[in-house]
């Protein structure tokens, strides 16, 4: 019954992350086919940039509805930026507004239903829902924080494992801790997006599993089935604050990290 | 992160559990440990990614950033301005207020002195009046006396003649005019 129960007929929970090629492509040997991921990756940006493009395309003194909601998101990554960071964060504004927005797309695009019974190349794919993406992005984040660091502080970028005030016998044990600490943000920034995606999809599905077998299950058991019903509704719910939440958690961190290593050397 | 652990254990024995009850052809395991597809991956990413990045930093971010800032710098021109006009204002109603201070005082000494002026002309007409009325006051008074004088005379002339008259009656003899006399002023003593 129970394994019944979570492997229903319909498909299971891991199919949903499954990549499928769509038209092959390869580069040097590498294959970098488009895929179901690929398309999503395309839809997202594409939006955002026709967004961004309405926006913008007769931006005036007084703003119409779609600039103002771009002008909002504006405003919030600006200030997230220069409360975070400083006023030397501004160069990197475009940087993590494009994180913010990537992210919070991909997150939220995931959640449109699939529709039923169409290829599972068709379905609703989310991008970030695979740690080789959310990795690449911490990657690229902690690699600009690395660059920036040692261009702005030289060698006093290090000073960063060992602050300053701390008594001399106590460095053999901070040091290590610290380099420890920052040698796994990326790892912890890539693996927090991806394990919320990941996880708030598996349970998604989980739900949506349980109803499909306890309809199927007939009788009695077609009433019970309002019970995970119920659960994927808050569930979904919860989805779309989480997505919004990642997205602003990866950024803000991204800021943090640029922080440290603006001010690296004043530690 | 057993909570992931245990959620990753569990998924991929549902996954396994799936393929091998439905007969999928996909590999059994999770999807996002299958290297097959993360240089694709990595190279959408990286060229959806970087087009946003060169169009949000090239195109609409300066776009965006210049109307608020447009839009600010306006706003505070216009707070400006209106913080000049309600300078001006303050200072033609400072002026207005002193013009008007002006005025009153300067009506108030117009009044005074007008006042005074009607004052002593007053106190002139006054003083003339009581000297043209004291001195008909005299005139009547002197005029009164000299009444009085030829009505007292009038008097006596009548008290001697009547004196004399009824003297020669009683004793037949005109009596002389210092005896009249002295006895006429002797019932006016009385």
């Amino acid at each position: 019954m129970l394994d019944r129960l979570i492997t229903p007929f319909a498909a299971g929970p891991m199919e949903q992350f499954e990549i499928f090629p769509i038209v092959p492509l390869s580069l040097g040997g590498l294959d970098i086919s488009l895929t179901n991921s690929a398309v999503w990756m395309l839809i997202g940006s594409g939006a955002i940039i026709a967004f961004f493009f309405m926006a913008t395309r007769r931006a005036g003194l007084i703003p119409n509805r779609v600039q103002s909601t771009a002008e909002v998101l504006y405003e919030f990554v600006s200030d997230l930026v220069r409360d975070t960071i400083g006023t030397e964060g501004r160069k990197f504004f475009p940087y993590v507004f494009t994180l913010f927005l990537w992210i919070l797309i991909a997150n939220l695009f995931g959640l449109i239903p699939s529709l039923p019974g169409t290829p599972a190349a068709t379905h609703v794919f989310t991008t970030t829902s695979h740690l080789i993406v959310t990795l690449s992005l911490a990657l690229l984040t902690i690699f600009i924080v690395l660059v920036y660091g040692l261009w702005k502080n030289g060698a006093k970028f290090f000073k960063l494992f060992a602050p300053s005030g701390v008594p001399i016998w106590l460095m053999p044990v901070l040091v290590p801790v610290e380099v420890i600490s920052f040698l796994s943000r990326p790892l912890s920034l890539a693996i927090r997006l991806f394990a919320n995606m990941f996880a708030g999809h598996v349970i998604l599905k989980l739900f949506a599993g349980f109803i499909v077998s306890l309809l199927g299950a007939g009788g009695a058991f077609m009433v019970f089935g309002i019970a995970p019903l119920l659960g994927a509704i808050a569930v979904t719910a919860l989805e779309f604050l989480v997505a919004a939440l990642q997205a602003y958690i990866f950024a803000i961190l991204t800021c943090i990290y640029l922080r440290d290593a603006a001010h690296a050397a004043d530690h | 992160m057993s909570v992931l652990a245990s959620l990753l254990t569990a998924a991929a024995g549902a996954a396994e559990a799936a393929s091998s009850h439905g007969g999928e052809s996909s590999s059994a395991g999770l999807p996002q440990l299958d290297p097959t597809w993360w240089p694709s991956q990595i190279f959408w990413l990286a060229l959806t990614f970087g087009v946003l990045y060169w169009l949000m930093a090239g195109r609409f971010l300066p776009s965006l950033g210049g109307a608020i800032e447009e839009r600010r710098d306006r706003v505070a021109d216009d707070i400006d301005q209106a913080s000049d006009f309600k300078r001006q204002a303050d200072q033609a109603e400072a002026a207005y207020n002193k013009a008007l201070a002006d005025a009153r005082a300067k009506a108030q000494a117009i009044a005074a002195d007008t006042r005074a002026e009607v004052d002593k002309e007053i106190a002139e007409l006054q003083a003339e009046t009581n000297e043209a009325l004291d001195k008909q006051l005299e005139a009547a008074e002197a005029r009164i006396a000299k009444m009085k004088a030829d009505a007292a005379a009038k008097v006596r002339e009548a008290a001697s003649d009547t004196t004399r008259a009824v003297v020669e009656t009683l004793i037949d003899e005109a009596p002389t005019d210092d005896a009249i006399a002295r006895a006429v002023d002797a019932a006016a003593q009385a």
